[in-house]
């Protein structure tokens, strides 16, 4: 007989059976962003316990929304088996156009962010019909997004929208505008992909697009539904950057393309299969953001060596991944 | 008395090309009301195109379909569920990062708004119940994490569910493949129950015993057109394996009896899967045939045996360089962007190595011999490869693994869409190297190209199953080894 097939027939499992410790092992991946962001956390607090507090949050994780923004947007192409090399640009075009249209003529500022998050459907669109790679298209628009940015805001200037401005100073009671923002941000994006039942057919698009076309679904729909939401999470991604800088500049953008890869990888996403986690990946961004230059700044490691160091932290996180996820099997 | 069942679907001359390959060659097939048909084929006779059209994943490129009595015009997958025709395909179609509920989701657009998750739970949890009780699956678990039997009995149970939709009809592509005696058992008592409250099923099964039980009706298909079909009762084994495996008995090549006996040891392979001890066995001068349905091990043995020459493996010896003709030659086996001369040296560097360099002049004199011997027909070797037809692409990898040092050819079925011409110069190629001493192992889903061979081993499952002497062989005994019933 065959013996795996043997192996489920019901009442003659043992029971550690192979899901409890894929469960397991799944728990402890789940786990995983969690945990280096505590152990960032640590670090920071026993290199300087002074900056553990209100106003410490909330200098540390001053940039932290924008980029946890523009991770949740790159988790919308990556559910759908897409990577979004554009998205870096793409906030710094929305900054521009936020730092000037968008105060100075808000209608018009208006009308082209909605237009551009239409540009990110038919990106979807496109890729889908065309059967295109998803990195060259996107790596073909973010030249496009920086030429634009540059049209509008030729040299760095501009002032940010007053309401913009008191939104993102906003100081709440005893917990850090930053972290509130942060749980906001993540309820309602894993409440939306992760709970509603549109949402499973998102990410079923991801974990086999081929049994979702079979059972009727429109893939071109899917699609674009996840391209205009990183389309959309731009748009706020960039947003809120101006609001936090107040003034903008064509390339201020430009390092959130890895940073918003690395977020949702960091967080317990995966490349391919449509596995991401919205909570997993605002924690990544958070980790990114402190590990970035606060933990950096402690530890004394001068700026020349920041970049290099934040990226042995992210070997270091995806190792342990790798490690556990070989468990898994 | 058959006619005067209503149908649920029927399709008249259904046809479907693939390029210059005919799937399906004009086929009339219906399934009336509380009826369970039975459709049996070897692999290839075009089973599953037929299902995909019934089920609207396919479009025919000729014929109609009609549904309940109403010709469909344009006929898709969404039409299909709205008439209450699902299918169960052979391929696993669940999404392995959702979980089971989700999953059921997936199948039903009307679970949704508050309250969806707990509705869809339940509606998978009780059709588990009701076909597989004690089934033990969570309607939580994920998908990825069941093993594959559960997965099978998910889909299975996902495809009987029940929102807003009708549920009249039920293709089961191989719908016991993954499960055990016991599941088995209690899937195909299921399916009668449902056919007994006036529900239709299509199995399709390569388990004989299966289908001349549970099915109403049998339809056998081969080489893409429908060549049986009566009530089940009319059939026995014997019967359904004549009509499978075309009746009339086929001119055995006419090769001379080598003495094969006495040859140096070349392969020794057992499957890794092998609980016997049987194992694949090949001498010098040799040609041994690797048979059964497709994808049941064969090629996995063979790419095995292939790196086991490179680097020690257990269970494998191998006394000989090797060297591998690919089946999927586009995927596998072609540098698109080189020539064709190019694409047979690449095997045989060493050789055409002039100090440091490669010798144009020895790739060419290399080529050169190929093309006359083998006959490549091509005005310049220094044409790119895909100036050749598909046979004489074929060819070009034959010269590659021919021209080199192996004395151990490794053959992944490489004759699938090959005209019969250059088949036979291919076998006849074949004999003659072996005789000269090498060793073939040869992978083939055509019977009749076992005829070439000295010895063939039969394969289920990832397992030799059967190891049958030249004279033994006979088309009946590969179909009854590769066909035999699990339990």
């Amino acid at each position: 007989m065959r013996p795996e097939m043997t192996a489920i027939a019901p009442g003659t499992l043992p029971k550690a059976s192979p899901r409890g410790s894929a469960a397991r092992a799944r728990m402890l991946r789940g786990l995983l962003p969690a945990l280096s962001l505590a152990l960032v956390l640590i670090a920071i607090a026993w290199l300087n316990p002074r900056a553990i507090s209100y106003f410490g949050f909330n200098l540390m994780l001053n940039l932290a929304i924008p980029i946890a923004l523009a991770t949740i947007a790159q988790m919308f192409v990556i559910a759908g088996n897409e990577l979004d090399l554009s998205i870096g640009t793409f906030v710094g075009f929305v900054g521009c156009v936020t730092a000037t249209w968008l105060r100075d003529a808000p209608l018009i500022g208006i009308l082209v962010l909605i237009g551009s998050i239409g540009v990110y459907a038919l990106l979807g669109a496109l890729i889908h019909l065309r059967n295109l790679p998803s990195i060259v298209v996107t790596l073909g628009m973010s030249f496009v997004w920086q030429g634009l940015a540059i049209l509008i805001l030729p040299k760095p200037g501009g002032k940010a929208p007053d309401w913009l401005l008191s939104i993102m100073s906003f100081k709440p009671p005893y917990v850090p505008f930053p972290i509130l923002a942060a749980l906001l941000i993540a309820a309602v994006v894993h409440f939306g992909l992760m709970r509603t039942s549109y949402g499973v057919i998102l990410r079923g698009s991801g974990g086999n697009a081929a049994a979702l076309r079979r059972a009727g679904w429109s893939l071109l729909k899917t699609k674009i539904v996840l391209f205009a939401l990183t389309g959309l999470f731009g748009v706020l991604s960039g947003m809120a950057l101006i609001g936090i800088t107040t003034s903008a500049d064509a390339n201020i953008g430009n390092g959130y393309t890895l940073l918003s890869i690395a977020g949702v990888i960091l967080g317990g996403g995966e490349f391919v299969g449509g596995r991401v986690s919205p909570i997993g990946a605002v924690i990544g961004a958070l980790t990114l953001a402190l590990a970035a230059s606060p933990l950096l700044t402690f530890m004394h490691i001068p700026p020349d060596w920041q970049v290099a160091a934040n990226g042995a932290i992210l070997i270091i996180v995806l190792a342990a991944r790798v490690l556990i996820s070989r468990r898994e099997r | 008395m058959l006619q005067a069942i209503a149908d649920i679907v029927r399709l008249n001359g259904a046809e479907k090309h693939f390029g210059a390959v005919r799937a399906l060659n004009g086929v009339d097939f219906h399934v009336g009301a509380g009826e369970c048909v039975g459709l049996v084929g070897h692999n290839g006779a075009g089973k599953s195109t037929l299902m995909h059209m019934v089920a609207g994943t396919l479009r025919p490129d000729g014929g109609q379909i009609a549904v309940r009595g109403n010709q469909e015009a344009s006929y898709s997958v969404a039409r299909a569920l709205e008439l209450g025709i699902r299918c169960v395909f052979q391929e696993l179609s669940l999404c392995p990062n959702l979980n089971v509920a989700e999953n059921t989701r997936i199948n039903h657009p009307s679970l949704t708004g508050f309250g969806w998750r707990r509705r869809a739970a339940d509606l998978i949890r009780a059709k588990l119940d009701e076909i597989f009780p004690g089934h033990g699956i969570s309607a939580d678990d994920i998908a990825g994490d069941l093993s594959i039997g559960r997965r099978q009995m998910v889909e299975v149970a996902r495809a009987f569910t029940l929102t807003r939709e009708p549920l009249h009809l039920v293709i089961l592509d191989e719908p016991t493949s993954s499960l055990d005696a016991h599941t088995a058992g209690q899937l195909l008592s299921f399916v009668r129950r449902f056919v007994a409250a006036g529900g239709s099923c299509i199995l399709i099964s390569h388990v004989l015993g299966e289908v001349l039980q549970n099915a109403d009706r049998i339809v056998v298909m081969r080489d893409g057109k429908v060549v049986a079909a009566d009530a089940a009762s009319a059939f026995d084994r014997d019967r359904l394996v004549a009509a499978m495996g075309g009746a009339e008995g086929h001119q055995k090549a006419a090769a001379e009896a080598r003495k094969a006996e006495g040859g140096a040891l070349r392969v020794r392979a057992r499957p890794v899967r092998q609980q016997d001890d049987k194992e694949l066995v090949a001498r010098a001068g040799e040609i041994i045939g690797l048979a059964g349905l497709a994808g049941h091990g064969q090629t996995d043995l063979l790419l095995a045996i292939f790196s086991a020459a490179s680097r020690a493996r257990t269970g494998i010896e191998v006394a000989a360089p090797v060297a591998l003709v690919a089946g999927d030659r586009q995927s596998d086996g072609i540098f698109s962007q080189w020539s064709i001369a190019q694409n047979i040296g690449i095997r045989s560097l060493t050789r055409l190595r002039n100090g440091l360099l490669i010798s144009p002049q020895r790739e060419a004199e290399l080529a050169e011999f190929w093309k006359k011997k083998i006959g490549i027909r091509t005005p310049d070797m220094n044409n790119n490869i895909y100036s050749l037809s598909g046979g004489n692409q074929q060819k070009a990898l034959f010269a590659r693994a021919l021209g080199s040092d192996a004395e151990i050819v490794l053959m992944d079925d490489p004759m699938r869409g090959v005209d019969i011409g250059t088949k036979l110069e291919v076998y006849d190629l074949v004999r003659e190297e072996a005789a000269k001493g090498r060793t073939f192992l040869w992978y083939t889903t055509e019977t009749e190209e076992l005829d070439n061979c000295d010895h063939v081993y039969v394969f289920k499952n990832g397992r030799i199953v059967a190891d049958l002497g030249r004279d033994e062989l006979t088309e009946e005994k590969i179909i009854q080894s590769s066909f035999g019933d699990a339990a």
